[in-house]
This record gives C-alpha cells, structure tokens and sequence, in this order.
C-alpha cells in the first residue's frame, strides 16, 4: 500500500482524494513520516501537527515541501541563512498562501543556498543536501533540498525560486521536472528577495502534468507585487501526444559553450532526435548575446542582492551580534551572519553600483541584458520553441566546486539567458548519463508556460523516463 | 587698491524642502498615516522592511506630487522612475530609501521668481529617540526606533539658487507653504515635522557669475530659525573669507536654541548612495486623465489670489499679500466684500489688523460696519472700539453703536463742541490766521478728546475752518 501510495504523483493523489478514494490525512502521514526520516538534509523545518486536510481543492490535500525562501506566518524562515536564525515571518507569502487555499498543505520547508546564491545547496547556513541519486554528490542549487525532496520521494512536489537557474539546475541534477515562469506570472510578495528584477517561483515535480496543475493555481496579479501581471490563460494540464507543426530552435551559442559533458551533449541529441520523431522541426537559431549572459547575471544579481541584502543589519530581526557602538554592531552582525558567497556578492553588487563604476558595469550590464531579451523576441519570430541541456553537467561531487566560484557559476551557463530575458522554461529528465540524470531545457515566449507543458508532456512520454531513485 | 574686508559679498541660496504628503495611507504600504500616536502603531512588515515584502506605490501620493508639480508650473515626465538610495541607519528599515533620481516626476518649474529644479516622490524615514545626555546616537545610552513615521509620502522640492537674503529665502518658503496649504496637499506644519526646509548656502563677491563653495543647513524647523540658520551661515562664510581662507563643503546642524553651527559631516564622509532603479515597481506613468484631474483640483494659489486682490480691489501690495497668504483670513476677506463691495482697503485693513483667524466677528458684521463708516454714521475712530467687541464678543455694528452710544457726533451737538474747543484754543486760533495752518491740530485733538473720538476728522477740521473764517 505504503509503495503504492508513494509511487502516485501528484495529480494522481489528488485524483484519487478528491473522488473520495483517498483519505489525505494518509498522504500527510505518509510524507510527513518520510520527510520525517530525511537523512539528505533536505528539510530545514517539518510541523509538528498535521494541518486540517481538505480535499475539496484542486489541489487535493496533497502536501508540498516549501523552500525556506517563502516566508511563511510564524514558521522559520531563514533563506538558508544564519542571519535569520530564529525570524518567524508575520506574515505568508502570496503563492504559498494561494496554493495551501487552492488545498496543498505545508509539509515543510527545505534546505537551499543561502539567499538562493548557488548552485550546488552547499552555500546553505545550515549544511549541504545530498543528491538521491548519489549521496556524494551535490542537488544542485538553490532549491536543493526541494529537488532532492522531491526525487527521494520526501514530499509529492515543491516550490522553489529561480534567479538564473535556481529550480532548473536542481530539478536537471536531482532527475525531475522543474519550471520557471514568465517574469510577473506569479507574485514574488514574500518571497525573501535575492535579485528582485530575476527572482521567480514555480513548482518542481515528479512529471510535467504535476508541474502544470500546481503552476496553474500560483498565477495571477497580486495586489502587493507591482510587477505581477494577471495571467492571460486559464489553467489547463497537459494532453499533446504529438509535436506535429511545431518548430524548435537550437541556439549555436548556448550548445557551442566549452565545459558542456559528453554525456549531457549525447542525452540532447536523442532528445532532439526524439522531437523530430514526434512530427517538430528542428532548426539551428542565433542568439548572439546570450554568450554574455552569465557576465551580465553576475553583475546585475549581485548589485540588486547587496541592496535586498542591506536589511539584515541586526536592528529588527534575525540575530545580532552585541558591540560597542552602531557600525561595530552592523558589521559584526554581518560577518557572523553571512556566509562566504553571500559577502562575495555584497562586494561584487556594491562595487558595481559605486559612483563612478556603475556604467561600466551595471549600465553595461543592463544593455546586454535588453540585447538579450531581443535575441529570443527575433528567435520567437523563427521558432516556437528553444531547446537546450539545462545543466552543462550531471550533479558533481560535493565539495568539487566550492574552491572555485567561477566554475560554480558556470553550472548555469545555460539557463541564465531566459532568467534575463524574463522568459519561461522547464526543466525535464531526458535520461541518465553515467547513472546520473541529465535534463533538457525546453524555452518558449513570455507567457507560454501551458504551451511549453504540452511539448514537454508529449517529450516526456516519448523519452519515458520514470526513473526515481527509491523506484 | 581693495582691500578684502571692504568687499561685498552677495549670497547665493537654494532650498530643499521636504513635504509630508497628507494622504491617508503610507507612500508604499497600507498603514496609516499618524502623528503623536504611541510608537509603533502604525507599522506592518512593509514599512517596517520585513524579508520577502514589496512597495505598492500610493496612487493619492502620486496625485498629490501631479498636484504640486502643476502648481509650481513644472514639467510632468512622462515615465518617471524610482530608485533606490543605499545606506545603514537605523531609522532606514530597509537600508535603502525608495526615492527619484535622473527621471523625476517633475522637473523645471518657478514660483515668485524663484526657479524649482524638481519635484520628487519619497518615502520619509522612521523616528530614532536617544536616551542620554547627548541626544544624538553618538555617546546614547540608548536608541530606540519608531517607525509610524517610516514610509511616510514625502515630496522633495529643490529650486535652484536664485535666492540671494535670508530674509528672500524665509519670504519665499512662506509662500511655498502657503501654497502647498492652498492645494491642500499637506499639513505643512514645520513644529510637526511636516514641512522641512534645508538650505543650499554659498556666496560670492558681489557682481561675480561663479558660484562658490556650498555647504548644507539642516533642521531649520521655523521660518524665523530659517532666516536666523542662513545669516549665520552667510556672516561665517564671508567671515573665512575675509580672513583669506577657503569655505569648506559639508553638511551643517543649526542649532535653534544657541544658534550655532556644527558640522554634520565633511564632503569626504558623503555618502555614496549606490542609486540604482528599484526593480520592484514599474515606472510612474501618468495619463492624460490624471493630469487633467490634478490641474482641476488646484484652486487659486496664493500669488495669483494677491495679485487678483491688488488688481480688482485696488489693495496696497503688502495686505493683499497678507490676505493672500493666510487663507483663512483672504477667504473672509471675500466673504465680507461679497456683502460691502464699497471700500475694499478699509476692509482689508480691519481684516488684516483688527479680526484675527477665530475671532468672535463675522463678515457680514464687519461688512456692515464698513457701511456705517460709508454712511457717516460711525466715525473711523469709534469703529474701532465697535472692531474690539465684535472681535471679542461677536454681535451686529449697529446694535453695539447704539448700545454704547458710539454714533458719529454730529449736527448740533458736534457745533457746540467745535465752537468750546475754538473759544478755548485762542492761541493756535491766532496761529492759524497767521498761516500755520498745522495749529488746527489743537483744536481738532480737543474736539476727539470730548467727542470720545465719534466725530470724523475731516468734518471737524471743515467746521472750524467755516468758523474762523480760514
Ligand atoms: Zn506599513
């Protein structure tokens, strides 16, 4: 029973609770007991009390594992960091709050890079998450623990954030679907900020109908986030079996980056060869700037995080370290506070805002990034879809790339470019490399998240990937 | 040769005024506005820089800054932009204050002469109050924040620097402040913080083009203390000067009660803010609507309302400017004018001197009074008395006339009294038909004395004239 239960997704589960044939309360129990069991360090924070269950949601009464980045009303909510050790929000985060209404319970939240700055969870203020494929090797970052979570068969499904690859890259290392949304399709309202121009939330799921259900009832324009934007379609779950009339690109630039492994390279072209067989035309498209992509994130990210990041100074919340006078106490605050990679990118963001750098590098910046988003608008005259590996790597051993920032970086290479033109795009399993899952990055234009479900469903039951680790 | 002490130094002012916005609510959060309310009340995770929250921007905020840009005859950008304004302080929840920089909401205005730079939206910040003796964070025993204050809608406007006395630069802020209480946009209350006045002080040697080397007053919270923080500043300017020496750029705390000068903080410990453009709003980006509705709802502003009452009603430039500029009293300047149209500058003059904002008199009496005087029936001399009880006690001229037996002295009775006061005036009589025609003082002075100053001047004057045959 316990196997069988655990091997529904999502969808399925709530299928089956919202016909009646399931009681919820025994999906809770059963998550709640295996998040419980968590020995990959992907929970930071699990209830003690089962929430009241309802059914009756679209939703079902299915639990979702939260990434501690969402702040939610008297639950911890660090973001992976020490300097908020101990802060219970008062208040829940617009998505969060939308999907506990539309009937997906809080099952817990999970581990992450702390402030979302990595790719790998071992920047969390609270230890590194181990991937379930194999437990010396990194998720990928920073939803980590809401990858791992998922792929270990610790919760149903999850949120996560993604800033330049924060759901994709963990979802591609941990063998799961992951989704990005258009920037404004869902309200970032409560999502503790890291670079607020980037920053999105969307699910990581077992399967891509499960990705579309729970993306379906996050949307909308929110009151309290000026930049959301109503949605222009009504939900709806994936159903194509075939690809026929569609046209995919394959950006040169992105395919040509050095460091892309041979396994990873060989997964994408099966898969491409698999989206011909399904009746799509495939096609080589340009993206001239997308090269200067991942330089322009590490300017622009960084200069918005060390504005986003200045509130942490020890006067309302969080921790603070006891000095002598004002400054002593902000500085001390800080540097026990943050970790390494957080105080690098306060550095970086503040040196690139400073009087007399800020067009060289954050004006600079911001130009590539509009020729960017202008590179996909001309492509999207071309194509309908772009395709790419989402990761050029599989998941790497931990501690490989914590010496080396640059080459942690570079993890993201490929999924950067969408982050900056604000675009969607989805992460799927499109088979192992080595034992070890390697994902297909399937991109489309602003607001064509259902449409880029459907081709992924179709991909997704033409490569029949399944593969869980407990499986 | 000149000689450095002999030479005259002309000062250059420019202001940046700081307006508290009276809206309802907060300039990014629901909150509403309060003053003198328990710390803390009026605070939610917005204002109070929470993890994970967003400004919404206030859309009355915005109306109220389209309302101040229009009035000070500004340019309205098209998308004006907000940025952020990076530094620690306490009283700055977020770290970084959401404010205007290159893209203003307004820009390139005037007003009496005076050319207005911009006009920018921001948010204020919370309230420190130190415990200890310094009263400053520095040696505080204790510090503590309320933040009621915090993301309170502030408009900043700057001018440029066309202002050249202190006494031009308190002149000019008055009728700023009168100006922005005729839009009805703030409390303009400089005690309560809601009007905040800092100059931009430098000088120069008189005739010069270049501009000097400026400093910064702040916390000149009266227009006295105004005038008072910028001669201070201008007489210690041209003081180093005149020494040889050089004016040094920094930021100044005047000091109300002692009236001096300490310096805040030096151009090498300015700030850099780090502006960059806040990602988590849109651009501001009115329409043709909201433009139109704002320059609908601005009324007659003071310097019109002045120059309206010195046109149409022949008043001397100064009371219309006193009328103008305190509306309260210009409005029952109309009201009584509406009822006596005949002799506005009596009627300014009693307005302006003898009724003051919340007296006991209404228009119509005061009108009515203006009448009797018109009509011969109440000296100018008795309407002053009838002035003091309206004021003080409210009621109709003509009754108080009749009650206190204060109609003109006139006819018969008013004779009598000329031709005493002429039999005992013999000598400036004699005067008087020698040609020192300012003899007739005595007489008429006799004549007020017994008359209790009911009979008019120039009647009294004519009837000794008549008398004595000069
Ligand atoms: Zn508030």
């Amino acid at each position: 029973m316990t196997s069988e239960l655990l091997s529904l997704t999502a969808a399925q589960a709530a299928e089956r609770t919202r016909a009646g044939d399931l009681d919820p309360r025994e999906l809770w129990d059963l998550y709640r007991e295996r998040a419980g069991a968590d020995d990959l360090g992907a929970y930071l924070w699990l209830p003690d009390d089962a929430p009241e269950m309802d059914a009756s949601g679209p939703l079902g009464g299915v639990p979702l594992a939260v990434k501690d980045l969402f702040c939610v009303e008297d639950v911890p909510s660090t973001s992976g960091s020490r300097i908020l050790e101990g802060y219970r929000p008062p208040y829940t985060a617009t998505s969060v709050r939308k999907l506990v209404d539309a009937g997906a319970p809080m099952l817990g939240k999970t581990n992450m890079d702390e402030f979302a700055m990595g790719s790998s969870n071992e920047n969390s203020g609270y230890g590194p998450v181990k991937n379930p494929w194999d437990e010396s090797r990194v998720p990928g970052g920073s939803s980590g623990g809401s990858a791992a979570a998922v792929a270990a068969g610790l919760a149903p499904w999850a949120i996560g954030t993604d800033t330049g690859g924060s759901i994709r890259q963990p979802a591609a290392l941990c063998g799961i679907v992951g989704l990005k949304p258009t920037y404004g399709a869902v309200s970032r309202y409560g999502m503790i900020a890291f670079a607020s121009s980037l920053d999105q939330c969307g699910p990581l799921t077992r399967d891509v109908t499960d990705a579309a259900l729970l993306f379906g009832q996050m949307t909308g324009r929110d009151p309290c986030d000026s930049t959301s934007l109503d949605y222009p379609a009504d939900p709806r779950l994936p159903s194509a079996e075939r690809l026929d009339g569609l046209r995919f690109g394959v950006p040169k630039e992105l395919l040509d980056t050095e460091g892309i492994e041979p396994g990873v390279r060989a997964v994408f072209d099966t898969t491409v060869k698999r989206i011909e067989e399904l009746g799509a035309t495939v096609e080589e498209i340009a993206l001239p700037h997308s090269g200067h992509g991942l330089a322009a994130y590490y300017v622009l990210a960084p200069a918005e995080a060390s504005a986003n990041l200045a509130r942490y100074d020890g006067v309302r919340f969080g921790i603070r370290a006891e000095a002598p006078d004002l400054l002593s106490m902000y500085e001390e605050t800080r540097a026990q506070g943050f970790g390494d990679e957080v105080k690098r990118r306060i550095m970086l963001g503040t040196y690139a805002l400073s009087s007399g750098y800020y067009d060289a590098y954050y004006g600079q910046a911001q130009k590539v990034r509009t020729k960017i988003a202008d590179d996909f608008r001309a492509a999207f005259e071309r194509v309908d879809l772009i395709v790419t590996p989402t990761s050029p790597t599989t998941a790497f051993p931990l501690g490989a790339r914590t010496g080396d920032p640059l080459a942690m970086y570079l993890s993201d290479v490929l999924a950067v470019p969408m982050s900056l033109a604000g675009i969607p795009a989805i992460s799927i399993p499109g088979g192992l490399a080595d034992g070890l899952p390697v994902g297909v990055q399937l991109a489309g234009p602003a607001f064509s998240e259902f449409e880029i479900c459907d081709a992924a469903y179709a991909l997704e039951r033409a490569i029949g990937f399944g593969d869980l680790p407990w499986k | 040769m000149e000689v450095a002490s002999a030479r005259q130094y002309e000062p250059v002012i420019g202001l940046e005024i700081h307006v508290q916005l009276a809206t309802d609510t907060k300039m990014f959060c629901g909150c509403e506005l309060s003053f003198g309310l328990d710390p803390n009340t009026r605070t939610c995770p917005v204002c109070l820089g929470h993890p994970g929250v967003l400004p919404v921007p206030n859309r009355r905020a915005i109306e109220f800054g389209l309302m101040i840009g229009l009035a000070l005859g500004c340019e309205i950008a098209p998308r004006s932009i907000f940025h952020r304004k990076n530094y620690f302080y306490p009283d700055n929840p977020k770290a970084f204050q959401i404010s205007q920089y290159d893209v203003p909401l307004c820009s390139g205005g005037e007003l009496a002469g005076v050319r207005v730079h911009r006009a920018h939206l921001e948010e204020d910040a919370a309230k420190l109050v130190h415990a200890g003796e310094s009263g400053r964070i520095h040696g505080a025993e204790a510090s503590v924040v309320d933040f009621n204050r915090a993301g309170t809608p502030l408009v900043e406007i700057v001018t440029e620097p066309d202002i050249h006395s202190a006494a031009e630069a308190a002149e000019w802020a008055r009728l700023l402040r009168e100006t922005l209480r005729a839009l009805g946009v703030s409390d303009v209350n400089m005690d309560e913080g809601s009007l905040r006045v800092d100059g931009n002080v430098s000088i120069r040697p008189a005739g010069e083009a270049t501009l000097g080397v400026k400093t910064e007053l702040k916390n000149m919270n009266s227009f006295r203390f105004l005038e008072r923080g910028l001669d201070a500043e201008i007489a210690r300017q041209e003081g180093i000067l005149r020494e040889g020496g050089q004016v040094e750029q920094e930021t100044l705390h005047f000091d109300n009660r002692t009236g001096a000068l300490s310096s805040l903080r030096s151009k090498e410990e300015a700030h850099d803010y780090r502006y960059f453009p806040e990602p988590d709003l849109v651009p501001i980006a009115p329409t043709e609507a909201m433009i139109e509705m704002a320059r609908a709802a601005i009324p007659e502003l003071p310097l019109a309302r002045a120059e309206r009452f010195e046109r149409d009603h022949d008043l001397p430039a100064d009371s219309a400017r006193l009328l103008a500029f305190r509306g309260e009293q210009g409005d029952f300047f109309e009201a009584a004018l509406a009822v006596s149209p005949s002799d506005p500058r009596t009627l300014a003059n009693y307005v302006v001197n003898d009724v003051p904002p919340g007296s006991a008199a209404t228009p119509e009496a005061v009108a009515k009074l203006v009448d009797l005087i018109g009509a011969g029936t109440v000296s100018r001399g008795a309407a002053k008395e009838v002035l003091e009880v309206l004021a003080a006690e409210g009621g109709d001229p003509e009754q108080i006339v009749a009650d206190r037996g204060l109609g003109a002295a006139g006819g018969d009775e008013l004779g009598a009294i000329v031709d005493q006061a002429i039999a005992e005036n013999a000598g400036a009589v004699e005067k008087i038909r020698e040609g020192k025609d300012q003899a007739i003082g005595a007489i008429v002075g006799a004549v007020m004395r017994q008359t209790k100053g009911r009979a008019d001047g120039g009647e009294v004057q004519k009837l000794i004239r008549e008398r004595i045959g000069a």
